[in-house]
């Protein structure tokens, strides 16, 4: 694959993660990442003041899954809907195959009652792995601006 | 103008509350007044957040804006963060370090102990404006709280009738922050939550340890908390605080199966994670407790979910909203494995916690629902009527009733008496 279609697979990758979400395929939304992926979601404020800790982290493939099997199976979470709203991306071509990829999103939640409000605003800082032609997410990590989270995190940003 | 007095509080064991002490205007003032400027200490922050002279944190007592600092002294004060002069608020940041505290609007600029130092052009300019010649900015200080610390644990009082901080806390709530504090801590992070509901509809959440299984459908699914299992409750003389606690493991899976049978989420035996790493509970006190839920009146949480540990601080924002501000830490002498264990166990709680996400919820619509019937009640009477004492089960909802008593007691009885 030459480096501009890679950059498109890079980029198509980040558009399917958010459509995913958005569809409540999240078990689709797993097979994005690798076996020994990292995905974290990181409050601002934690970032800035040099803390570890996250909202949220899985650090393989299967913590992944086990989050998605305990919101089906075992999470009682408020019925929404989610949009998001994906920006610009920026590439970088770390190595062959390798890329890294930052773009910022908005993520709106709306009610059974149709009513929406704007959830969560932030950075998506992504590792992207090509695995025989196919890019995967080894590392996503979601900076959240609005670290105030409002009633619950419960389905992924 | 209701007063909490007012309302109608059917049985004196608290197992009935008047729905309307969530949601009146009026009320909650009263509660800003008589409790969050009342005869209570309020936790404020650790003491591992502020080490060094000049460090600050700023945060809220019920909703007043409270700046805490410490001292050239190595003392811990705190302050309205609230400038004298036409009352900006003194500082913006949530935590940093300063040798003066400036106000951004006229930049009067006060030390650490709260005392103003000075005010720019104090004489004015070629001998007109500025202050007048008898103003003393001596006498211009910051309105400060008293502040007490017990095991790194930092609370405030607006009152001076407050009984002295070990007091208050009593015996079980210092032995717990005894076990937990026991040496020193480093901070992990924060976390902050939202949630449209009034104050006390949380307060009653963390005095619930019958919800822990029914809401949480992941702890009883995965074995860290059921109802079968060996705990029970503690509290003080008053009943204002409360220690929640169970041991991993001692559980009845057949009890289990069968109490769970009809609810709507199948409790399920063989149900594993992938990576069951956070459920590990490496044993770390002498005792089998392996879960801990501390309340303290009226505005702080302690947690030990396994190895996972934080405080959690209640700041209201009006009748229909509240912050927790969650703060984690481990022990300066855990090793690198060890903070990744905390780290990894931190996924069970805070707002996108496996077994904590749903209370936010359930506080939602309780609050939602009770709206239009204020003059209704809700039913405390999970663990048993009456007396109001300390148990060794965990179908209880018991110490629930003892906030509302000493609820009652300050808005109330003192009320009375004050009257
Ligand atoms: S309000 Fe603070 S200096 Fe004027
Ligand atoms: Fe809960």
């Amino acid at each position: 694959m030459g480096s501009g279609s890679e950059r498109d697979a890079v980029v198509a990758l980040m558009i399917d993660y958010v459509h995913l979400i958005d569809e409540d395929r999240l078990e689709d939304w797993v097979e994005l990442f690798t076996d020994d992926c990292t995905y974290k979601i990181l409050s601002r404020e934690n970032v800035d003041a040099g803390y570890p800790l996250e909202l949220l982290s899985c650090h393989n493939k299967g913590m992944l899954r086990d989050r998605v099997v305990s919101l089906r199976e075992a999470n009682l979470y408020n019925l929404h809907t989610d949009k998001h709203v994906l920006g610009m991306v920026r590439t970088h071509q770390e190595s062959d195959g390798v890329w890294t990829a930052q773009a910022n999103f908005s993520l709106y939640q709306s009610t059974l009652d149709g009513e929406t409000d704007l959830f969560a605003v932030g950075t998506y800082r992504d590792r992207v792995v090509f695995d025989n032609g196919q890019p995967l997410f080894a590392e996503k990590i979601v900076v959240n601006d609005t670290f105030a989270v409002a009633r619950m995190l419960s389905t992924p940003i | 103008m209701p007063t909490a007095m007012s309302l109608e509080w059917p049985t004196d064991d608290f197992s009935r509350i008047p729905f309307a002490a969530y949601l009146d205007e009026d009320i909650y003032v009263e509660e800003q007044e008589r409790i969050f400027r009342g005869p209570v200490w309020s936790y404020l922050a650790l003491e591992a957040e502020i080490p060094n002279t000049g460090d600050f944190i700023t945060t809220y007592v019920g909703d007043t804006p409270v700046l805490v600092n410490r001292q050239r002294d190595g003392q811990v004060s705190a302050f309205v963060n609230r400038c004298m002069h036409r009352g900006s608020m003194l500082k913006r940041e949530c935590r940093g370090n300063a040798t003066m505290h400036t106000c951004l609007y006229h930049q009067w600029a006060y030390d650490l102990t709260g005392q103003l130092r000075a005010v720019p052009f104090a004489k004015g300019h070629m001998g007109r404006g500025g202050l007048p010649p008898d103003f003393d900015i001596k006498s211009v200080k910051l309105t400060s709280m008293r502040v007490e610390s017990y095991q790194g644990v930092l609370f405030g009082t607006f009152s001076d009738e407050t009984e002295p901080l070990v007091d208050y806390l009593g015996d079980n709530v210092r032995a717990e922050l005894d076990r937990v504090f026991n040496r020193p801590i480093s901070l992990l992070g924060y976390q902050r939550q939202r949630i449209l509901g009034n104050w006390k509809l949380y307060n009653d959440n963390v005095r619930d340890p019958n919800h822990g299984a029914l809401l949480h459908m992941f702890h009883a699914t995965f074995g860290l908390y059921r109802p079968t299992q060996r705990g029970g409750v503690k509290m003080d003389d008053r009943h204002r605080h409360n220690i929640s606690y169970s041991m991993m493991g001692t559980s009845d899976d057949d009890a289990d199966a069968e109490a769970f049978a009809g609810t709507q989420k199948v409790f399920d035996k063989g149900f594993r994670l992938e990576d069951p790493s956070m459920l590990q509970y490496d044993k770390e006190y002498p005792d089998d407790v392996s879960l801990t839920i501390l309340s303290i009146f009226p505005n702080m949480v302690m947690q030990q979910i396994t190895n996972s540990l934080c405080t959690r601080q209640i700041q209201t924002r009006g009748p229909g909203e509240l912050e927790l501000y969650w703060t984690y830490f481990g022990y300066t002498d855990d090793d690198e494995k060890m903070t990744q264990h905390r780290l990894n166990q931190a996924n069970l709680v805070g707002p996108g916690g496996l077994i904590s996400m749903e209370d936010g919820e359930a506080v939602e619509m309780v609050h939602r629902a009770v709206k239009r019937e204020q003059d209704e009640h809700g039913i405390v009477e999970i663990g048993g009527k009456g007396e109001i004492a300390d148990h060794d089960y965990l179908v209880t909802e018991i110490p629930i009733r003892g906030f509302w008593s000493y609820y009652y007691e300050l808005m109330c009885i003192e009320a009375e008496q004050a009257a």
